[in-house]
């Protein structure tokens, strides 16, 4: 038999961008509108986290531009408004545009960076645990699985508990967010492992791991090299869905006054504080950080929901 | 557009092959007949009469009267297709009262009847089981019970025999066409094997990329077909009773159906093809006592149509006359490998088990020649891809040896050979979907295994020549293959490190027969070329017919029978060997009633004393439940049984 | 089937070992248990008479041994704050937090479950696109948030319902409950209402995911093409084997009810064990954190251990021998 030369039909590659739109990703991100808008807010989020102090009207935490002679008052739209508080002020005379501008970036940080250390705790953990098996990973599943048994609200307020008391009362300032973070993270490892796991065992007896191990490549090799791209989808859904249920968490933590200390206030933070003035009438003070936060968790929410059907190759 | 105006009719009594590659939309036509596409798939145009009347037209709760009160149907899967929670007692009552007037009771009886002559043994037991707590074989006889309940006069048995093993695949081909015979139930039956349709079906339908282009009976159309594509086909098809150098081969892929070619579907692959087959689409007309579409046989342009041809050549005698002055290359030693899948030691302690040793591989013994193909056979579960992982080194053998290059360097033992003669040995493996990483481009997936100092963008070039790739394929990703293609890159992978050996674990079994027939005839032009060795395991005997030069047969993790090819396929010793061979459906065995071999592979958990096989082997004496036979050598065929050895055969 | 329940009953006691390991460390290490008892003006001498009588000059493991056999005897020690022993305040606020779960249980689990099968059942009607959107909502927006809503609208707004408290309850000598009066009742509609939504949406969106993927298996197909009846497919089949799985995460579903209840009781200033907790926290008071740990857990290991053992009496496959 002569060498058959199966012609190259494929057209020349288009630029990477354009790869990217034409991408079934992007087309089925393009085919949902509430997607779409979904992905809009949340990258108007990011922007406002990113640039609060640069578009914010104010510094809420610059004691200097804050008058008490401002507190209290209602937005625009309403009796007494006053033009320079779009949303109106609160207790001590802040704006809350602004506040919740500065908020909403430390709400997304907190969240961003407990996602990240769960994720890399998860993953690390998940792929030790799928790919060498045995005790090692009955150890590890073991403790994951009694965890799962447990809320993960639960979890996180424990571990809050736990390391607030190791360190004493009054956990104040850049500590408080260490704590938060840590408890949060602690919390969400589990669902990153577990699927990191399953995946990884899926994977591992592909042929394809096999061939490489024929090839000689070391366990290390193998993991990073064949078997970490390929749990990233996976990964990416989670990290998603988990960065809205990390925003809530945090937000819930605060709330319950064992998050955020009201000197570098979150979301939650502002709608605790704000709280206690909702049956005295000034009700903006508590509810427009709470729509904030609603459309923060629904929009991540949404794009996690769609990540998961693009991804899902039995829903295709 | 998947299925295009397909035209077919089943008469009463009849069996009605569909074959076709798959994606030529068998199954789809299938399930537009009893009205359960799945969504968003839709009869677009035509109609499907039944006995005169017409059903697509029907309402779903109209058809749901006629589905399996007049048409039954049988899946794939067995094990799919039972709902696991019911028993299967409750499963067959709840369809015998949906369509016939009966009581609970009388049902009971009617479905007790129905087990038993499906075949159930014990059936007053088993009515009350789970479908967990049946084989593979006896949930496809379940299943057939479930289709037959109201007694249909249509079964559309969609690949009923393709997850299950070749003896018991021969069992349920049997009992269907017995109940086709004794019931007058017609049966259309879907499948991709032309052997399991030349031993069931009176007339067969080819369909490619969604059209019927062939259809006729069947001797017809396996020794006289006329359509370029059909005749391809059936070249393209090994067998155990033919020899031949190499397999016709239909060079490139059947189109995607959301891509197919103006005109004739099948003109960019056919050799025939002139200016009309670019443009019109051709539909069925009559040639001989076939029906074809094809413009070579259209009135205006009466051509001679190609014809099968099958060149005997003397490729393996060759070879194995080459390989028998040889050096020995690999050599097999006692080689044991056993798997602990006791349950935790809490749960043996409870239910006083002990451990419980899959023995996967016991006590094996062979030697591979320099320049052979040694193929190795079994049904699934005997062990076969055990022994290649064994060699390959990616198991640590329970005992035995295995000496590569045995006599020369006075020969390596398996741990030895790994830094050795890690490059000389390579795999390749079954699924080209899996064996290749999804992430990575081909140019990276072949130089993995090119070892470091030699890595360059001309040794990737050069390898994908050699398997038939363009150069530019290499920065590709597998997802942009087909399935024969992604095999060739597999096979380039293997052989970047320049082996001498390559172990192959069913290469061809995911493909489909034209393109099987593209990657065996690969793996012999390599073979002649590289002067490679290949150990070649397969479940399927015609495919090792084709390309080895020795074969060996297991059974339960044992080495029944290894010999030449030819004097094993002739002349086969082993009571198994011989059921196995009669067994197979071939295209040669057209319209033929056999008997097949009864029972099923034991479980290996706790396989049968003495001899492994007495269970199954009409040949049984009492030595063969207490002694387990030793490998003695009769004509040259090393053959492992007792009734051999006693000269009883 | 004796050693799956003794594995899972052994599992479950080594879940409550480890539990209590942490309740006791916190006990012992965290703080100083002698300066949350006595005065600041207490002696050096006389602290260190009471470590020794107390025994926490003991080894650890005797500790230990002490600690746990204490605990079985429902002695959990003294609340840092308030003086009191533990046991006494667990037992004054149960009533309230099992109540509130109980009445949010039920909500979650009689709407969520006929929501999630009508969905998965007619998957492109208006009602269903209403419910999943509707449903998105629910398991994306915090708890408190709508507890807070509810008062804005309810309370604040409309003066309809109560923002906090229980209102009046009957004393039953050993439980105090809210069932018994109007005022209790209507105390009762906006937390539990608060409480059950999260767990309601996610009941929903569970049994919807898994009736669809039953739906599109091999078996349903099979009976379709046999010709059963819509009823018995859907009912008979889907929704049976839809069941399996939907047990397990129910089951921890309403578990977490009862831990979500810190949040709505905080919201509400609900007088049960999780604003208790909230407190303990807050204040450091760690019998009181210690002793909720244990108790949940407690809840958490019961509710495992009946949901593993109704999995294996819904599943043959679990129940039977596998047969060859």
């Amino acid at each position: 038999m002569s060498e058959v030369q199966i012609p190259d039909t494929s057209p020349a590659r288009p630029g990477l961008l354009r790869q990217i739109w034409q991408s079934d990703l992007a087309h089925s991100f393009r085919q949902s509108k509430v997607t779409v808008v979904a992905g809009i807010i949340s990258f108007g989020f990011v922007f406002i986290a990113l640039f609060a102090p640069w578009i914010a009207p104010s510094n809420p935490y610059d004691m200097t531009g804050i008058s008490v002679l401002n507190a209290f008052l209602p937005p625009v739209w309403m009796e007494g408004g006053d033009s320079r508080f779009l949303l109106g002020t609160d207790s001590v005379g802040r704006d809350i545009l602004s506040t919740i501008m500065y908020g909403s970036r430390i709400s997304l940080g907190v969240g961003v960076a407990a996602v990240f250390f769960a994720a890399t705790l998860g993953i690390s953990l998940g792929l030790i645990s799928g790919y060498i098996g045995g005790r090692t990973d009955a150890a590890i599943m073991r403790v994951a699985e009694i965890q799962l048994s447990f809320p993960d609200i639960l979890i996180a307020l424990l571990i809050d508990g736990i390391i607030r008391s190791i360190l004493g009362p009054g956990t104040h300032g850049n500590i408080a967010f260490i704590v938060v973070i840590s408890a949060i993270s602690l919390a969400y490892w589990v669902q990153f492992a577990r699927t990191v796991r399953s995946t990884t065992m899926v994977e591992k007896g592909k042929e394809y791991v096999q061939a490489a191990r024929v090839a000689g490549k070391s366990p290390g090799y193998i993991m990073f090299k064949h078997l970490l791209p390929n749990v990233m989808g996976p990964v990416l859904v989670i990290a998603t869905i988990n960065l809205a249920l990390a925003i809530v968490t945090e937000a819930t933590l605060s709330f319950l006054g064992v998050g955020l200390p009201p000197t570098q206030p979150s979301l939650g933070t502002l709608i605790r504080v704000g709280n206690d003035f909702l049956f005295s009438g000034e009700w903006w003070i508590t509810i427009f950080p709470g729509i904030t936060l609603a459309i923060m968790g629904l929009s991540v929410n949404l794009l996690g929901d769609w990540l998961r059907d693009a991804l899902n190759p039995k829903l295709r | 557009m998947a299925v295009d105006n397909v035209s077919m009719q089943i008469d009463r009594g009849e069996v009605l092959g569909v074959v076709g590659e798959s994606g030529a939309g068998k199954s789809m036509t299938g399930a537009a007949i009893i009205g359960l596409l799945e969504a968003p798939g839709r009869i677009a145009e035509g109609e499907i009469l039944f006995e005169g009347q017409r059903i697509d037209t029907l309402s779903d709760d109209e058809l749901r009267v006629i589905r399996g009160r007049q048409i039954g149907a049988i899946f794939q899967d067995p094990l799919t297709s039972l709902n696991p929670l019911h028993t299967v007692g409750r499963q067959i009552i709840d369809t015998i009262v949906t369509h016939l007037k009966l009581s609970q009771r009388q049902a009971r009886a009617r479905a007790l009847e129905l087990l038993q002559e499906v075949g159930i043994p014990a059936a007053k037991e088993r009515i009350d089981h789970y479908p967990h707590q049946f084989s593979g074989g006896m949930r496809q006889r379940v299943v057939i019970a479930l289709a037959l309940c109201a007694d249909p006069k249509l079964i559309i048995a969609d690949e009923p025999t393709t997850a299950l093993d070749v003896s018991i695949q021969a069992q349920i081909i049997a009992l269907l066409r017995k109940l086709c015979d004794e019931h007058g139930t017609a049966i259309m039956l879907i499948t991709h094997d032309m052997g399991v349709i030349a031993e069931t079906a009176d007339r067969v339908a080819v369909m490619y990329a969604g059209r019927v282009g062939e259809i006729g009976p069947v001797a017809d159309i396996i020794h006289k077909p006329k359509l370029p594509y059909t005749v391809g086909l059936m070249g393209s098809i090994p067998s155990i009773t033919t020899e031949v150098d190499e397999l016709a081969q239909i060079d490139g892929a059947m189109p995607r159906l959301n891509a197919v070619p103006p005109g004739c579907r099948f003109h960019p692959r056919c050799a025939h093809a002139f200016e009309r087959c670019h443009i019109d689409l051709p539909e069925l007309i009559k040639a001989g006592s076939s029906e074809v579409a094809c413009w070579l046989y259209d009135e205006k342009k009466p051509g001679k149509g190609p014809s099968v041809s099958r060149k005997e050549t003397a490729r393996k005698k060759k070879a194995s006359a080459k390989a028998a002055e040889a050096l020995p290359l690999v050599k097999v030693d006692g080689l044991k490998q056993y798997f602990d899948v006791s349950p935790p030691w809490l749960t043996r302690v409870l239910e006083r088990s002990g451990r419980q040793i899959v023995k996967a591989v016991d006590d094996l013994e062979f030697t591979i020649n320099r320049g052979e193909t040694f193929g190795l056979v079994g049904e699934s579960g005997c062990g076969k891809s055990t022994v290649a992982r064994a060699i390959v080194g990616l198991y640590t053998p329970t005992a035995g040896t295995i000496t590569y290059m045995p006599g020369e360097n006075g020969g390596a033992t398996a741990k030895e050979r790994v830094a050795e003669f890690d490059d000389k040995i390579q795999m390749i493996f079954q699924d080209p979907h899996a064996s290749l990483n999804p992430r990575w481009k081909v140019a990276d997936v072949i130089s993995e295994s090119i070892p470091e100092d030699r890595v360059s963008a001309d040794r990737v070039a050069e390898l994908l020549r050699q398997v038939g790739l363009a150069d530019a394929d290499g920065e590709k990703y597998p997802h942009e293959f087909s399935g024969g293609q992604r095999q060739r890159i597999s096979i380039a992978r293997a052989l970047g490190g320049e082996p001498e050996f390559l172990i192959c674990d069913e290469p061809t079994s995911a493909l489909d027969v034209s393109v099987q027939a593209q990657i065996l005839n690969l793996m012999v032009d390599l073979q002649r070329r590289l002067g490679l060795t290949y150990l070649f395991i397969s479940h399927d005997l015609a495919v090792v017919h084709h390309i080895s030069t020795r074969v060996g047969v297991m059974y339960l993790g044992r080495l029944v029978e290894w010999a030449e090819t030819e004097r094993l396929f002739a002349n086969p010793q082993h009571p198994y060997t011989r059921l196995l061979l009669q067994s197979v459906p071939d295209l040669s065995k057209i319209g033929m009633r056999r008997a097949p071999m009864a029972g099923e592979v034991p479980n290996p958990l706790d396989p049968p004393s003495g001899c492994a096989f007495h269970p199954r082997c009409p040949f049984v004496q009492d030595r063969c439940l207490s002694e387990r036979p030793m490998s003695i050598e009769v004509d040259g065929t090393h053959v492992a049984c007792h009734a051999v050895e006693e000269g009883r055969v | 089937m004796v050693a799956f329940i003794l594995s899972r009953v052994l599992q479950a006691f080594i879940v409550m070992l480890g539990v209590a390991m942490i309740a006791f460390s916190l006990f012992n290490y965290v703080g100083d248990p002698i300066s949350n008892l006595v005065g600041i003006q207490t002696s050096a001498e006389k602290r260190e008479q009471l470590r020794e009588s107390l025994g926490l000059n003991d080894p650890a493991p005797v500790q230990f041994a002490r600690f746990i056999s204490r605990t079985v005897q429902f002695e959990f020690g003294i609340s840092y704050q308030q003086k009191r022993s533990v046991s006494s305040i667990i037992a004054e606020r149960m009533p309230a937090t099992l109540e509130l779960s109980f009445v949010s249980a039920l909500l979650a689990l009689f709407i969520g479950i006929p929501m999630g099968v009508y969905t998965a059942l007619n998957r492109n009607s208006w009602l269903s696109h209403a419910m999943l959107s509707l449903s998105l909502v629910g398991v994306s927006l915090p708890t408190f948030l709508i507890g807070i809503m509810l008062i804005f609208v309810f309370a604040v707004q409309l003066h309809a319902l109560p923002s906090f408290g229980r209102g009046q309850v009957v004393d039953l000598g050993f439980w105090t409950t809210g069932f018994l009066t109007a005022s209790g009742l209507k105390a009762l509609i906006m937390p539990s209402i608060t409480l059950a939504l999260f767990q309601m949406t996610l009941i929903m969106r569970l049994v919807r995911s898994e009736m669809l993927e039953v739906l599109r298996t091999d078996y349903i197909k099979f009976a379709r093409a046999r010709g059963l009846t819509r009823r018995t497919v859907n009912f008979g089949y889907a929704l049976m084997n839809t069941l399996v799985p939907v047990i397990t995460i129910t089951g921890l579903q309403l578990g977490s009810i009862i831990a979500f209840a810190i949040i709505t009781e905080t919201v509400f200033q609900w007088p049960g064990m999780g604003l208790m907790f909230i407190q303990a926290i807050a204040e450091v008071d760690i019998p009181v954190m210690s002793t909720y740990l244990m108790l949940i857990a407690c809840f958490f290991v019961i509710i495992n251990l009946i949901v593993d053992l109704l999995y294996y009496f819904v599943d043959p496959r679990l129940r039977v021998d596998r047969g060859w």
